[in-house]
């Protein structure tokens, strides 16, 4: 009468299941991260308490970088078309329609983007260029990029406007880039920034605690 | 040629036993392939959700051609700040004294408690803060200020162009107080 034995069993897992599930998982979050195109303007955004993500498509970015100077950047290929033309035949630039299409980011005066446009995608650096003039008051040219965009955009959904600006440039580009806001009627705009905690016992935290939503 | 001969036959001889050899287990040890994918998804989980960039929206008010289109505040509820050079801060509450004895130089720390007392001293409908960004400030002032007022809850501020006579009275401030830190 011998006691009836346990089957000795393998310490063994079978691991295949568990691989599936790690690289379904790892195949998930390569193919949803962006990653953030090689910047060709060096910005250091100010940090605020705006709770707000800063929407990532749709947008017409205003760039002011560090010695004041200005870029633009669009995501809409569409709409890049339509105002490369717009500017030929408003202006007689002459640009060419498919590397507008392709440019990530557009600084340079009117008169000069021709030849920003035939220079390589890689020795576009934000340093080296001469960003588009807004200084000059009676000659800001934003706005006339502004304005070209605007009459783009007529009848429907506006696209985003936002200002990433270096935490060094001074306010009087601040302010030219503003301007050309206002010419144009383009009263609602967002400024990037990075988020930032409420500080302890203001009015806005108590607002938090309390969870009032706030006004945007 | 005879020793390529030998060595092939060689193998041939040997009992059939040998000759099967040993049957290898085809299952492979999933373990460390496991271990490298979960790293990367960590890592991949890490570099997604960080540096969200958040925006602050602002509203411009239109320009009023004529000045009677244009707001009007009560002089009690006003206050201004001016922000200078070296992240300087300046403000004045109501309209600025002729010999500037209202003129107080202030910063970005303390500027908070000044805001705080005013708004609890300010009946909220008159209370308007206007700021005025002289042009030796740079962007990150401008943004700080703005987010002050979000801090605080102050709904009704206005940003406004520095007239000539602020402007150069930021100016002798700011040199005042650069000889004063210097000392």
């Amino acid at each position: 009468m011998g006691r009836a034995k346990l089957p000795r069993k393998s310490t063994n897992i079978d691991m295949t299941a568990m691989c599936d599930v790690a690289f379904l998982l790892l195949s998930f979050f390569i193919l949803t991260t962006k990653f953030k195109p090689s910047e060709a303007i060096a910005v250091t955004t100010p940090n605020s308490v705006a709770a707000k993500v800063a929407p990532q498509k749709d947008y017409v970015m205003v760039i002011l970088d560090k010695d004041g100077k200005v870029f633009l950047e669009m995501d809409d290929e569409d709409k890049k078309e339509v105002i490369a033309n717009t500017l030929n035949t408003t202006r007689g630039l002459k640009l060419d329609v498919k590397a507008f299409k392709k440019a990530l980011f557009f600084g340079a005066p009117l008169g000069s983007m021709a030849s920003f446009l035939a220079m390589p995608e890689d020795q576009r650096k934000g340093d080296k260029l001469p960003g588009i003039p807004v200084k000059d008051t009676a000659n800001n040219e934003l706005s006339v990029w502004m304005r070209v965009i605007k009459d783009t955009y007529l009848g429907q959904k506006e696209p985003a406007f936002l200002l990433k600006g270096d935490n060094l440039s001074k306010y009087p580009s601040f302010k030219a880039v503003i301007d050309a806001f206002k010419k144009n009627d383009i009263l609602k705009f967002q400024m990037v920034t990075n988020p930032e905690a409420a500080p302890l016992g203001t009015d806005l935290w108590k607002m938090n605690q309390s969870g009032d939503k706030r006004e945007e | 040629m005879a020793e390529m001969d030998t060595s092939s036959g060689g193998g041939h001889k040997k009992g059939p036993g040998v000759k099967k050899g040993k049957k290898l287990s085809t299952r492979v040890d999933l373990t460390p392939m496991v271990d490298l994918g979960f790293l990367l998804i960590t890592f991949f989980i890490f570099t997604t959700t960080m540096s969200q960039p958040t925006a602050m929206k602002l509203f411009l008010p239109k320009d009023a051609d004529k000045p009677e289109d244009q707001n009007r505040a009560k002089e009690s509820g006003v206050i201004t700040i001016l922000l200078g050079k070296d992240n300087n801060v300046f403000y004045y509450e109501g309209q600025l004294k002729p010999d500037g004895s209202n003129f107080k130089s202030s910063s970005f720390k303390e500027i908070r408690n000044v805001l705080i007392d005013k708004k609890r001293n300010t009946p909220e409908k008159d209370l308007v803060v206007i700021l005025k960004p002289s042009s030796e400030c740079n962007y990150k002032n401008v943004i700080d200020i703005l987010d002050e007022m979000a801090i605080n809850v102050l709904k009704r501020y206005a940003l406004v162009d520095i007239s000539e006579g602020e402007e150069q009275l930021v100016k002798i401030s700011d040199a005042a107080g650069a000889a004063t830190a210097s000392k």
